[in-house]
């Protein structure tokens, strides 16, 4: 038995760590540890309502706006609002640019180093400029830092890596991906763009409000919006998803790799005005446990700590929970807590929000997975592992450029973008979403105008957690377990599995304040 | 309306130059700055952070990322984007330590803890954790000079506001702590923009030193003016035209916009490659380039909607005053 750490697994947003038991060559047990605290919900009470918005955001820059949207909503429900066409048809473009970028810095950015060979550029013999400069680079790189005191960081940051036999071999494919590599990167950047149009800026847009987003869509403004839609949606057609099928290809093993069997979704982008319960979603709401379709009811969410940081009492629903933080206790091993619907440890995220909504019928999501699986040969088990992750990003990102289209079209041009509100004396809220790593959920109870109690409870949470009190291990330590792993000191396979998850750490760690019940909410 | 470099330098006067040095003053000197920059390397560490500065950072347009990492910056270590992994990555940051590099500039993203290592940690030794801020004491105390990129690692930012429970607390406090003498360059904001943190570091790798700083530690050529005085909606103000609730037209300053109090350039500079501002989208300053935020005043970031009456009577100008009574007495926003 050999004990293998992985700390820092970087490549992610924030501080995870993972540690292995590896027996005859595969994973026997995993731990995963996040390794960052802060305190957010401490920070928010006491403060205006309206400031949520804003420091919720600062939880995660990678995905800022779905904490934005979904403190918006969560604002929605306290003060008794809904926003109008405009605003719902805002935030969703917002948001939609936002999974654009995220789904994109994801592959390109963080996965696709584990898979491709960046050493393939020093053999380049083709004549497209910016390879040739990045040849040059990497050349003058190593010969000018040989011998000398940081010779360790010669072609950083892309070396030093985890040296391994499985990275692509064909000189030609790692080309191309270095090459769309750098591509994405002007993509991505413009995906950010397309934020900015509506929401002022982005990590950490101005533009949401209760009631709807502050940017009148004036024509100019929808125009800027679609002219760089048109070019990100070719990126993701002909670029993107093309490439996850040829690494696909590639690594067919990884079908069979990273396993799971449970999934959650709160469902994705609003498709109709109205009350959280009441609207349909571009991407159904449910769980899907033990290969049945169910209804997802919040009342049956519970977070066990008796593995993290944290003092407090175990097994509460969110609402009612309570944390104290407690660096040193004895058995923990991570500031993450380990959420559980109806004591079932879910993945939430991509490949949960594709499963959920093939599982509804949903025609669209049907018709991409099933010629994707066609390619493969293979049936909707295989997409429940490494590569359906990817595979469930990339189909994403097609069907909301595809819905992103038509929520432009039915904006209505230099007309109001929001309603108004007021901040009420007291209430309570709940504002549900899918960030691009998965669930998210806020919840707020307001006394005298200001923040009594604000809790999230969040995507990776639910993925990185540790194991609950009877010892059931979170999602991500339950993929990696059996994972094949040739060289425990370049443990390549299990980063590979731990990123397709593209877990968020700043977004996992978080504390619960307060101990009361702050709110009773309708059962969908 | 994104305006164009060069009527952004004709706008800016006498301190153009500096003030776009993210852009067109690095085009003269390009060769001088890749050869200092391969003499010295930038290690980016990430404490208590959201990432929010990293991702700013690649959202940066001239330079775009591939000329940033081959031309401007040799980055030697950096958590998200960097290619290595657990041990493979750590090793960068092992070996600076032990052959006591000094040949580095240190990037600081995020808030460091003090109540205990635990709550944020890097790396491991023996099975240990290693806490994050021993690197930051470690390396900084060897570096040509130390960074803060964004509010968090300036000043605290939001880790450090009212409720902080870890001891979060920016680095030039943390050095302070430690004992160590190093001044600390504050690219303030959250997140920073993208030219002002490329800017200030090409500047110190160009020319050895900092910048000029303003009595907050942030370089005056991207903090120097308020948010008020570039502002796209000034014409309101002086006419007197003030927006009632959000989208409308009108100065902002009755929302709460915080822009008389927040220096910043970015109604100039704007945000994502020019595409739209925080006052330009109709939104108003929150103020997050400023020490205090986002405990501003302690009245929140829509400041006025808290206000006291002992603060609104000294607000001087009639109008506003009416309008923040007006505000309070409707619990919020005046509905429009």
């Amino acid at each position: 038995m050999a004990k293998v750490l992985i700390d820092p697994l970087s490549r992610i947003e924030g501080h995870l760590s993972i540690e292995l038991d590896v027996k005859g060559g595969k994973v026997a047990d995993a731990w995963s540890r996040g390794d960052m605290f802060r305190g957010y919900e401490m920070i928010l009470k006491g403060r205006n309502p309206v400031d949520a918005m804003q420091i919720t955001q600062r939880i995660c820059g990678v995905c800022p706006i779905s904490h934005g949207i979904a403190s918006v909503k969560c604002l929605d429900s306290a003060f008794g609002i809904i926003p109008n066409k405009n605003g719902r048809l805002l935030r969703n473009l917002t948001f939609a640019a936002n999974y654009l970028q995220s789904h994109i810095l994801h592959f390109y950015h963080l996965a696709a180093l584990d898979y491709v060979d960046i050493t393939a550029l020093l053999n380049y013999t083709g004549n497209d400029a910016g390879l040739n400069n990045l040849k040059a680079w990497a050349k003058m790189e190593l010969e000018t830092k040989k011998g000398r005191v940081d010779e360790i960081t010669a072609v950083a940051p892309f070396l030093p890596r985890y040296e391994h036999d499985t990275y692509i071999k064909d000189q030609d494919l790692n080309m191309a991906a270095i090459a769309h590599y750098v591509q994405a990167l002007d993509i991505r950047m413009k995906t950010h763009k397309m934020v900015t149009v509506w929401g002022g800026k982005v990590p950490h847009t101005m533009g949401l409000v209760p009631g709807g987003m502050t940017q009148v869509p004036t024509s100019d403004r929808v125009k800027q919006y679609e002219q760089i839609l048109d070019e990100v949606e070719k990126f993701v057609n002909e670029v993107y998803l093309p490439d996850v099928i040829a690494v696909a290809k590639v690594y067919t093993d990884y079908f069979s790799i990273g396993k799971l069997n449970n999934f959650l979704s709160y469902g994705l982008i609003e498709e109709s005005d109205g009350d959280t319960y009441d609207q349909k979603h571009m991407l159904e709401r449910g769980v899907y446990i033990n290969g049945k379709l169910g209804k997802m009811d919040p009342a049956k969410i519970t977070e066990s700590v008796k593995y993290a940081r944290y003092s407090s009492p175990s097994n509460l629903h969110p609402s009612k929970g309570k944390t104290v933080p407690s660096p040193n206790k004895g058995g923990a091993y991570t500031w993450l807590k380990a959420p559980r619907y109806n004591g079932v440890a879910t993945e939430v995220g991509p490949l949960a929000r594709i499963v959920v909504a093939y599982m509804s019928g949903n025609e669209a999501v049907k018709g991409e997975v099933d010629a994707l699986l066609k390619i493969f040969n293979a049936d909707i088990g295989a997409a429940l592992s490494t590569l359906g992750r990817h595979a469930s990003r990339a189909i994403e990102c097609k069907l909301i450029c595809q819905r992103a289209r038509v929520w432009l079209s039915e904006l209505e041009v230099d007309g109001k973008p929001r309603n108004t509100y007021q901040i009420p004396d007291k209430g309570e809220g709940m504002g549900l979403t899918e960030a691009p790593r998965g669930a998210l959920g806020h919840w707020i109870a307001i006394k005298d105008k200001k923040i009594d109690n604000y809790q999230c409870v969040v995507p990776t949470t639910w993925d990185a957690s540790p194991r609950d009190d009877k010892g059931t291990r979170g999602p991500i330590e339950q993929a990696l377990v059996g994972t094949p792993i040739a060289d425990p000191k370049n443990p390549l396979e299990a980063a590979r599995v731990v990123r397709s998850f593209d877990p968020c750490i700043a977004c996992a760690v978080h504390v619960i304040e307060g101990g009361k019940e702050i709110a009773r909410f309708r059962v969908s | 309306m994104s305006i164009s470099r060069r009527d952004f330098l004709k706008l800016m006067g006498g301190t153009a130059a500096a003030f776009s040095f993210a852009g067109v003053m690095l085009q003269g000197c390009k060769k001088t700055l890749k050869k200092a920059a391969e003499n010295t390397p930038v290690i980016w560490l990430q404490c208590q952070s959201c990432s929010g500065c990293s991702v700013s950072l690649l959202n940066t347009v001239d330079p775009d990322i591939p000329k940033l990492i081959t031309e401007y910056i040799s980055l030697n270590f950096h958590q998200t984007v960097g290619g290595g992994t657990g041990d493979a990555l750590m090793n960068v940051l092992h070996e600076a330590v032990e052959k006591e590099r000094k040949d580095f500039v240190l990037v600081i993203e995020g808030s460091i803890p003090t109540k205990s290592y635990l709550y944020n940690t890097l790396g491991s030794e023996n099975g240990h954790h290693i806490g994050a801020d021993h690197w930051v004491e470690k390396l900084g105390r060897n570096a040509k000079a130390v960074i803060a990129v964004g509010q968090c690692a300036c000043y605290g930012g939001i880790p450090a506001a009212r409720g902080n429970v870890t001891g979060a607390m920016g680095v030039t406090d943390f050095f302070k702590l430690k004992g160590i003498e190093k001044p600390v360059i504050n690219v303030a904001g959250c997140p920073s923009h993208p030219d002002w943190i490329v800017g200030t570091i090409a500047y110190f790798i160009l020319k050895g030193k900092a910048p000029e700083l303003d009595e907050y530690n942030r370089p005056v050529m991207y903090f120097g003016q308020t948010v008020h005085e570039n502002c796209e909606r000034l014409k309101y103000y002086r006419r007197g035209i003030f927006a009632k609730d959000w989208g409308d037209e009108g100065c902002l300053y009755n929302l709460g916009c915080l822009g008389m109090d927040t220096g910043c350039d970015i109604p100039v500079r704007k945000w994502n490659d020019g595409t739209n501002s925080c006052t330009g989208s109709g939104s108003g300053c929150i103020g997050c380039t400023e020490p205090v935020y986002p405990d501003t005043g302690k009245r929140g970031l829509y400041k006025h909607l808290q206000a006291s009456i002992d603060e609104i009577d000294k607000i001087e100008h009639p109008q506003i005053r009416e309008a923040v009574l007006n505000l309070k007495k409707n619990g919020g926003v005046i509905n429009g």
